[in-house]
């Protein structure tokens, strides 16, 4: 059977650059980074020289990667880490965290807890497209508070945020600021300098890296509270003996991404575009997100009176991975918060999938499932006793 | 996060649901469910000398949501109405080899739209 793989969002398979180049550090080059020995020094070399390469498709200084263990680490690190210093230093003043409704859980979760530890936490709203207001920034940032966190692009309906405008206000307003850049990396050139971002979260396995790694951007001058003690590895903000497989791995992925990434994003949207194209001919279809403002990679579409789960299952029989935002799926059975903050009626957000192409996506491939998927929705219509027409 | 692992008797019925589509002269028709939580079931049956003589069901709705509505059918097709009356969640989950543990609440949706089938064909009998 035909295998189509389109859910570059979950995860991404490790390239084989990258792989020839971690595989080395498992068994010859095993060392302990923190060892004075030679065989230290070889692991020394490798992380420094990934950090390196990690800070240049950022536009940062290498001293201000901590290596961590994933998206989802590095969003509790610098979210949990400048609250927790902002709770000793400031007492009652600087509480309030400005965020976003559609955050990826490791946000949104993170800013929950810390609201359970007395912090006030403020969700922003978003457009119809997920785009938030920067004057709903401005006009949430008071004198107390200290953080706004506010994801690059979104990772169900890959909406790409304000950066650049968000990042100036919180500048103007002397805000930290922290994005997490998990899908944006490689498909989007970020400069943190020019766009004013103080934290920064990527995943190594978004990126054609492997699982497990991942880094955050400190930039110098920030105190963070560590989430994880112990030997004070990563100037003590990550204690662990470091992964240096997985930061080989996300070293190479970051300079491979960034070096393919104006040839890559060019590719990818050409076929995503033909792929929304060819999918909102079926009929009572729709694109969610924004049209333009949207990560390269990233096609999320609803079906009227079709069921999200059931779909995915059908593609999946046809050989297609993609994922579904219905709540039959999810763990909690809970709608998708991202589809209802963009104002989805619950009752069409269950008919919600996405598709997000890489780099080995194929125009056979979009052609291919351009032809399946409007069979299968005719299919599942069949059976629908919500489906009339 | 893959919980939601369905055995094979369940994607059998989900690929291939028996007994899809609608009675346009239906004895009894029973809907029952929310868009809103993700599935609507409608079953019409077709009853003769107190027998299920022909049931169709329409479900929008998960695999699992799709797979119980299509054995349900299967399990109360040539039954009397008593006995297709004390269909249960547990009935159907058990015929289909088991369901997922997040997933059990939707063999609910095939007993209660049945029922609310036999219920409609009563009140019109009582007429």
């Amino acid at each position: 059977m035909k295998k189509v793989y389109l859910d570059y969002g979950a995860t991404t398979p490790v390239d084989k650059d990258v792989l020839n180049e971690i595989l080395p550090f498992f068994h010859e080059r095993f060392g302990n980074a923190s060892s004075i020995h030679s065989y230290g020094k070889e692991a020394f070399d490798a992380v420094e020289n990934a950090r390196e390469k990690v800070s240049d498709i950022i536009n940062c200084k290498a001293n201000e990667i901590v290596f961590t263990s994933g998206g989802t680490e590095s969003d509790n690190l610098a979210i949990k880490g400048v609250a927790y210093i902002n709770k000793d230093k400031r007492k009652t003043k600087g509480n309030h965290i400005i965020t976003s409704a559609i955050e990826h859980p490791a946000v949104l979760e993170t800013c929950r807890h810390l609201e359970k530890q007395g912090f006030n936490v403020k969700y922003l709203p978003v457009d119809k497209y997920g785009i938030v207001n920067t004057k709903d920034l401005e006009d949430a940032i008071s004198a107390n508070t200290f953080l706004v966190t506010i994801m690059y692009a979104n990772n169900e309906i890959g909406t790409v945020e304000p950066i650049e405008e968000l990042g100036k206000i919180t500048k103007e307003h002397n805000v930290l600021f922290h994005t997490d850049a998990v899908q944006a990396i490689t498909k989007i050139s970020i400069d943190v300098i020019k766009l004013n971002i103080d934290l920064l979260s990527v995943s190594a396995h978004k990126i054609y890296g492997p699982k497990g790694t991942g880094a955050l951007y400190v930039k110098n001058g920030i105190k963070l509270e560590p989430t994880a003690h112990g030997g004070g590895h990563e100037k003590g903000l990550r204690s662990s003996t470091l992964n240096t497989p997985g930061i080989v791995g996300i070293g190479k992925a970051c300079e491979i991404g960034k070096k393919r990434m104006k040839k890559d994003t060019f590719y990818m949207k050409i076929l995503r575009d033909k792929l929304i194209k060819n999918v909102l001919e079926i009929e009572e279809s729709y694109l969610n997100g924004h049209p333009e403002k949207r990560l390269a990679n990233n096609a999320h579409f609803r079906f009227t009176a079709v069921e999200g789960e059931s779909l995915n299952l059908m593609l999946d029989d046809k050989g297609i991975a993609a994922a579904t935002g219905s709540a039959c799926s999810s763990k909690k059975l809970q709608t998708s918060h991202v589809l209802l903050a963009i104002g989805v009626n619950p009752k069409e957000a269950h008919g919600s999938i996405r598709f997000t192409l890489g780099k080995y996506t194929s125009k056979e491939e979009i052609e291919y499932v351009s032809d399946a998927l409007p069979e299968i929705v005719k299919r599942l219509r069949k059976m629908s006793p919500l489906w009339n027409r | 996060m893959v919980e939601i692992d369905y055995n094979e008797k369940v994607k059998d019925h989900f690929f291939n649901p028996r007994n899809v589509g609608e009675i346009k002269d239906a004895d009894g028709v029973g809907t029952v469910g929310n868009p809103v939580c993700g599935d609507v079931m409608t079953i019409y049956i077709k009853v003769k000398n107190n027998i299920i003589i022909d049931i169709k069901f329409k479900t929008y709705g998960c695999a699992a949501a799709i797979a119980s509505s299509s054995i349900a059918t299967e399990m109360v097709k040539g039954k009397t109405l008593e006995e297709a009356e004390k269909l249960t969640r547990d009935d159907v989950a058990k015929e289909l080899g088991g369901l997922p543990a997040v997933k059990m609440h939707c063999s609910n949706l095939a007993s209660d739209a049945l029922r609310e089938a036999i219920k409609e064909y009563r009140k019109k009998q009582g007429k």
